[in-house]
């Protein structure tokens, strides 16, 4: 899956950011506004958001297939909750363990992971959230197992935002977490190494006969990655006060990979446009026929791999070139 | 004086199949080495050993007097050891600037950076504009590099190897696929490669061969059939009868 | 001790009926992906339609046992064929992330045609009533119909490898496997190859999941639920190979069986840490191409 054009990340990149990159925020905050009813929904939205955006670094970025993301964001919600339920309530602290505990998990399991390559590393990340599937439904005293945990608790954020039945202060939180962790994932994506984790996903034999060492870049970006997923695995738990297994299932694992490269992948707002226009969509068409609602996004599938490779944002950039050649043709005819 | 690249008896084996026979080869610093032999005859395979890309079965190579043997494609590279491919090997969705501006920042030992923006990296940029000058491919800096021709592309593949300021460089038979007025090109590019870096050629083109060589070593299935100065290697006969084809003795 | 000797015998007897039919289904798997390098995760389809055409063709067409089977498995293959040369040839060059997507969506689509055609629950295995019974054999009891797959699934193993072994189809895969463009350059046209072998992959499959549905449930979302056990048959036993997913595949069955009966409160755990072990020390499988 390609990236985006080559000027806007690497060694010849300009600074600040470009207008439309505000878009996605104005439009989150038109919706705190302007659609309250909508403001749960939008909170679903914005966590996955985070999620896709992990799983960019990843996929996109790092041109590494996983179908096993959902173990470390199943595993930062379990944390959470787990965490809630029997000693502190505090969702800042509550974040910052679960983001330790996916990392941590992610280190380990990556270290191990990215030794390998193709239906191997595959087959590991399926094993992966597998296995912590299973021990989430099999470790009932601490998970709940298969009905998961009810009525979490969450204390108001530091000690002064109480969540409200509204879900505002639930919204803004998310929306809060988000920035802080699109602000570094872009960071990340322009820096040196986002520029040589692009090149090994390339082409990893010459990143190596340059003298970069892939596999410890790649491991750093998992590792983050899945801290990462972790975080919004946690945020759901906050916001919803509600852990179960759907949070660590394969199913997620794929939905989550759907979503990302329907927005497109490798191009950082791909995990903003995929989610939000899945889970928009899926909102409206499913509630009848979810059947028809999956054949639709398989079908969609199919043709997006046949025909539109860059998902949603890709096509956009084709129309953008097209009518780019299109005008200066004309200037030029002039 | 320790040589730039040495092996001792390298060998390699795939089942019964061997490769590469006990190779001794010396590279001297400053060289202008090349390597010739008929197809199959383990060029690429030997390179490919002393790249670190391919463990040997026995032997040992050393760069610069270390045993590097054990040692690991980058961690060769950060000791002085660059490459290219026989087949063009490019970061295809990224700039020819960016392609290049890779190994310079490895070399920086900036590339693991991850708090600043890579554009703020002015150094890497600007080294990275002199390599692409010096091989007239400043003007296609910002072109996504696989949308170039072939010929440019295979310049690209240079210009990544030079970034590294190597001091010793494998070249894998760098005018193969390219116009005959481009490898015009790649052999003045590289009779002005800096005197210090020894490099080691394969070639099949006996143009370039014979007018940049200052030493040749003929390979024939795995083994060193012969080594010496050019015109040497062009009056032997052993090297008339396997390679040159020549039916005269 | 006596219990002990009988769980352990009743444990291999299922074991063994589990593998067969694991390994009937992910044959062609490892096949076809050591033949095109293809990531067909989509493969658990196959053998669901099996199951699902069966039920059909016995429960609406009043047909018979065997043609049941023979007629899913032969039409399996057969819609496999074109959906082959519609869409998977397509994308033999496509990168690992485009063939996931594209198996994925597949999936997707599957799963809700069956639902909407046979809806949620899972469907009665289809068992004519000579094979409801039990046999007696050294003083144990053992159902007929498990015999009866792990005797006809021996049978077409035998089949199978006889036929790779002696016939010409089968000296071309090999040789494709081996080296796909070393076999092409003498004339061996691999695009019709596969075709021929993913049908043959597919119908088995389609067997397998037929002949299995007292095994492993006919649900519609069986390609997602048994994804995981295929692939581990297919990568701890080695792509390209008929022999690696049988080993693979006896090794789950037999596994798999012996931890829900001894140790069901992990439930899958040891299988999915005995596979990532596995693969850690040999990642092209037990018997695949170092």
């Amino acid at each position: 899956m390609p990236a985006e054009s080559p000027t806007a990340i690497g060694y010849a990149s300009a600074p600040g950011l470009r207008a439309v990159e505000f878009l996605p925020w104005a439009l989150a905050l038109a919706v705190y506004f302007a659609a309250p009813t909508y403001v749960p929904l939008g909170a679903y939205i914005l966590i996955i958001c985070l999620f896709a955006l992990s799983l960019d670094l990843v996929v996109g970025y790092g041109g590494i297939v996983t179908l096993g993301h959902s173990a470390y964001f199943g595993l930062g919600a379990y944390v959470a909750g787990v965490l809630a339920v029997r000693l502190e309530g505090d969702p800042l602290i509550g974040l910052a363990v679960a983001a330790l505990a996916a990392g941590l998990f992610g280190l380990a399991t990556g270290a191990v992971v990215l030794r390998t390559s193709g239906l191997a590393l595959l087959m590991l990340t399926l094993a992966i959230v597998s296995i912590v599937f299973e021990v989430a439904n099999k470790w009932t005293e601490v998970t709940g197992g298969a009905d998961g945990l009810n009525n979490v608790p969450v204390k108001p954020i530091l000690g002064v935002f109480e969540f409200d039945f509204h879900g505002r202060t639930a919204y803004l939180y998310c929306l809060a977490v988000l920035a802080a962790g699109w602000w570094l994932v872009r960071t990340i994506v322009c820096s040196p190494f986002g520029v040589a984790l692009t090149g090994a996903r390339e082409n990893d034999e010459r990143m190596l006969a340059v003298g970069a060492p892939v596999y410890r870049r790649r491991l750093r970006a998992y590792t983050i990655s899945a801290a990462l997923a972790g975080v919004a695995g946690a945020l759901l738990t906050q916001t919803t006060q509600f852990v179960g297994l759907s949070a660590v299932s394969f199913e997620l694992s794929g939905e989550i990979l759907v979503m990302l490269v329907l927005g497109g992948t490798g191009r950082l707002y791909g995990a903003f446009v995929g989610p939000l226009a899945y889970i928009v969509a899926r909102d409206y068409l499913a509630k009848q026929t979810p059947e028809y609602w999956y054949m639709g996004i398989g079908v969609l599938l199919v043709l997006i791999v046949l025909f539109a490779r860059g998902g949603i944002l890709g096509v956009i950039d084709k129309w953008l070139q097209l009518y780019k050649q299109k005008s200066s043709a004309r200037a030029s005819a002039r | 004086m320790a040589a730039a690249l040495q092996t001792e008896k390298l060998c390699k084996s795939f089942g019964a199949l061997t490769v590469a026979d006990q190779i001794d080869f010396r590279l001297e610093p400053g060289a202008r080495h090349a390597l010739i032999g008929p197809n199959g005859a383990g060029k690429t395979t030997f390179v490919n050993m002393l790249a670190g890309r391919l463990r040997p079965s026995s032997g040992a190579i050393l760069l610069d007097g270390e045993d590097v043997t054990a040692l690991a494609q980058d961690a060769r590279v950060k000791r002085g050891l660059g490459r290219t491919f026989q087949i063009n090997s490019l970061f295809g969705a990224l700039s020819v600037l960016d392609n290049v501006a890779l190994g310079i920042a490895e070399r920086r030992g900036v590339a693991g950076r991850m708090w600043r923006r890579a554009g703020a990296y002015r150094e890497v940029r600007d080294e990275a504009m002199e390599v692409l000058a010096g091989l007239e491919l400043a003007a296609d800096a910002a072109q996504r590099v696989r949308e170039l021709p072939y010929g440019k592309q295979r310049l690209v593949e240079i210009a990544i190897a030079l970034g590294l300021r190597p001091r010793v460089l494998l070249l894998d038979e760098p005018a193969a696929g390219v116009p005959s007025q481009e490898s015009q090109r790649i052999l003045e590019l590289l009779r002005a490669l800096p005197a210090e870096v020894a490099i080691l050629i394969i070639e099949h083109d006996m143009g370039i061969v014979f007018s940049f060589a200052q030493r040749i070593t003929v390979l024939v299935r795995g083994q060193v059939l012969c080594e010496g100065p050019p015109d040497a290697i062009a009056a032997d006969a052993r090297v008339h009868e396997v390679y040159l084809g020549d039916a005269d003795a | 001790m006596e219990a002990f000797a009988a769980s352990l015998l009743g444990i291999a007897f299922h074991g063994v009926a589990y593998g067969m039919i694991l390994y009937a289904i992910s044959v062609g798997l490892s096949v076809t992906m050591g033949l095109m390098g293809f990531i067909n995760l989509a493969h658990g389809v196959f053998a669901m339609a099996g199951g699902y055409l069966m039920v059909t063709a016995m429960a609406k067409f009043g047909l018979p046992w065997l043609p049941a089977l023979a007629l899913a498995s032969a039409a399996v293959g057969l819609g496999s064929m074109v959906l082959e040369r519609a869409l998977y040839a397509r994308l033999y060059r496509a990168g690992e992330l485009e063939q996931v997507l594209f198996t994925i969506g597949l999936i997707f689509i599957a799963v809700a045609v069956a639902r909407l055609a046979y809806g949620p629950l899972p469907q009665a295995a289809p068992l004519p009533e000579y094979m409801k019974g039990h046999l007696e054999a050294g003083g144990r009891v053992f159902p007929v119909y498990r015999a009866v797959v792990i005797g006809s699934s021996a049978v077409l193993i035998a089949v199978l490898w006889l036929g790779l072994e002696r016939t010409r189809w089968g000296a071309m895969v090999r040789a494709a496997v081996d080296n796909g463009p070393m076999a092409e350059s003498v004339g061996i046209d691999t695009g019709r190859l596969f075709t021929l072998t993913f049908a043959l992959g597919s119908a088995l499959a389609a067997f397998g999941g037929a002949l299995g549905a007292d095994l492993i449930a006919i649900t519609p979302t069986y390609p997602f639920e048994q994804l995981v056990y295929f692939l581990i048959v297919v990568s701890i036993g080695g792509l390209g190979t008929l022999r690696g997913p049988f080993l693979g595949a006896l090794l789950i069955g037999i596994g798999d069986t012996a931890c829900k009966y001894w140790v069901p409160q992990f439930g899958s755990f040891f299988i999915y840490a005995a596979t990532m072990a596995l693969l850690l020390w040999r990642p092209r499988g037990l018997l695949g191409r170092a």
